[in-house]
């Protein structure tokens, strides 16, 4: 496909690895925001292109690693009530709650169903008007317009019984978390490239500044990623930290201005808790008091949801960058994606998954 | 989960003032994708899409930046002395 197989030119990687092999003169830390990168990353093998002074670590930005045990038990409970249709993407139904995941529920009876796009949520409302339709509205800034296209949608179009359980988050409060940590080893950022396709730069600027790191935007492709990493550490070597773009196809300085406003319109920011990570102020959208009656929480009573991470899963550590997903004892053995002990192995993009898919024979080789 | 894939806009159908829409090719698969944060694209433009919407309008002039960086890296690097001994 165009715009993707030409990031892909062995020719290139090969070139850009060696310019990152030729600049490289001390050792240096660098994080990729996004589970998206992290499993690119980990699958063509990139980590392995690099001079052993580079390391890699994985971050925190996978949604459905992210969304609290709290939220899932409620996902849940409300699947289960009568004529409840729940709409989901895929990646969250496989999710341990504290007493199950969505697909046990669907198999238990409940009608869970995956869609493609939020806008097929409310569709479906409007093909079943005698059902109540719930669509769970997770992601990051990438998401968010979509997911404010249908709560708008829902509205001019008068859908009463379309409603959505928001549980959505922000990523430059994450990076702030994470370079506050006194354990954190990063020394430079490679952002989200589609999370600056709708944001644009300008919201790295006081970060880099703040914690004197290089913020680079990063896209996904082999290409991307190893240009990505070059502009990182030839910043780190210079001894510059400065937000730069590497992405410049699809990111431009600020951001695409109609998707905020969208966003603007529908949601407002608010604290959220991140699955393995806690509390985090101004972390997160929630509906704006205008659209509450599309808040399914308010809708929906589920009484309180008493939560429990499992006490084996060291997820936290992982999304972090605190620890290698193969560290974990629990790795490959009790937990693996067909029994995962937590969402870092069952999202496609969650670190844990990655390096169960990509990696498991990788260390017995050795 | 922020996945994004570049397709080519086929057509635009303005269904109201708040929804914009289109078919869009994603190298032989269509797909019918909302339009309404990429104003200024146009049939023939390419894309990235995530869960159905259009998120960015892909530059073709700066997609080539990389490119012509690469060859500047290329040419740098025949000038210079090779960095392995070979043999
Ligand atoms: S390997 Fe499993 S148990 Fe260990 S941190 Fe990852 S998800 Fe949790």
């Amino acid at each position: 496909m165009k715009f993707m197989d030409e990031y892909r030119d062995p020719e290139a990687v090969q070139k850009l690895s060696e310019a990152i092999h030729s600049t490289v003169t001390k050792p240096w830390t660098l994080m990729e925001i996004c589970g998206g990168q992290t499993h690119a990353i980990v699958r063509f093998g990139l980590d392995e292109l690099l001079p052993s002074q580079v390391t890699l670590l994985h971050g925190p930005g996978c949604p459905v690693c992210v969304t609290p045990v709290e939220k899932i038990d409620r996902a849940v409970a409300i699947s289960r009530m009568p004529d409840v249709i729940f709409c989901s993407f895929g990646d969250m139904l496989r999710v341990p709650g504290t007493t199950g995941d969505l697909l046990q529920a669907r198999a238990q009876g409940a009608d869970v169903r995956v869609v493609y796009s939020p806008t097929d949520a409310v569709r479906i409302a409007q093909e079943n008007p005698a059902r109540e339709v719930v669509f769970f509205a997770v992601g990051f800034e990438t998401t968010a317009p979509a997911n404010a296209m249908a709560v708008i949608t829902a509205y001019r179009e008068e859908v009463p019984n379309f409603s959505m359980l928001v549980s959505h988050v922000l990523v430059p409060p994450a990076m702030e978390a994470i370079l506050s940590s006194p354990q954190c080893r990063v020394q430079g950022f490679l952002a989200a490239g589609h999370v600056c396709a709708i944001m644009g730069t300008s919201e790295y600027h006081p970060i880099a500044e703040r914690f004197r790191i290089p913020v680079v935007v990063t896209g996904f492709e082999p290409i991307d990623l190893l240009h990505g990493i070059y502009m990182c550490v030839k910043q780190l070597e210079e001894g510059r930290f400065e937000v730069e773009n590497a992405y410049v196809r699809a990111v431009k300085e600020d951001g695409n201005v109609p998707a905020q406003q969208l966003v603007a319109d529908v949601f407002e920011v608010t604290t959220r808790t991140w699955r393995g990570v806690g509390e985090l102020p101004f972390s997160g959208l929630c509906l704006r008091a205008e659209y509450q009656q599309f808040d399914a929480e308010v809708r929906f009573d589920v009484g309180d949801t008493v939560a429990e991470e499992d006490s084996e899963c060291r997820s936290g550590l992982v999304l972090q960058g605190l620890l290698n997903p193969p560290d974990c004892p629990a790795f490959g053995k009790r937990c693996t994606p067909e029994h995962p002990l937590g969402a870092t192995m069952v999202s496609s993009e969650g670190a844990c998954a990655a390096y169960y898919r990509y990696r498991r024979y990788a260390r017995e080789a050795r | 989960m922020c996945l994004a894939i570049p397709g080519k806009i086929v057509n635009i159908d303005v269904k109201n003032a708040w929804n914009r829409s289109g078919v869009v090719d994603f190298g032989g698969v269509t797909r019918d994708v909302n339009l309404t944060c990429v104003p200024e694209a146009m049939p023939g433009d390419y894309v990235l899409v995530h869960v159905g919407m259009a998120i960015s309008s892909i530059d073709a002039e700066e997609a080539q930046q990389v490119f012509a960086y690469l060859r500047e890296i290329g040419e740098l690097a025949e000038l210079e002395p090779v960095q392995e001994p070979e043999q």
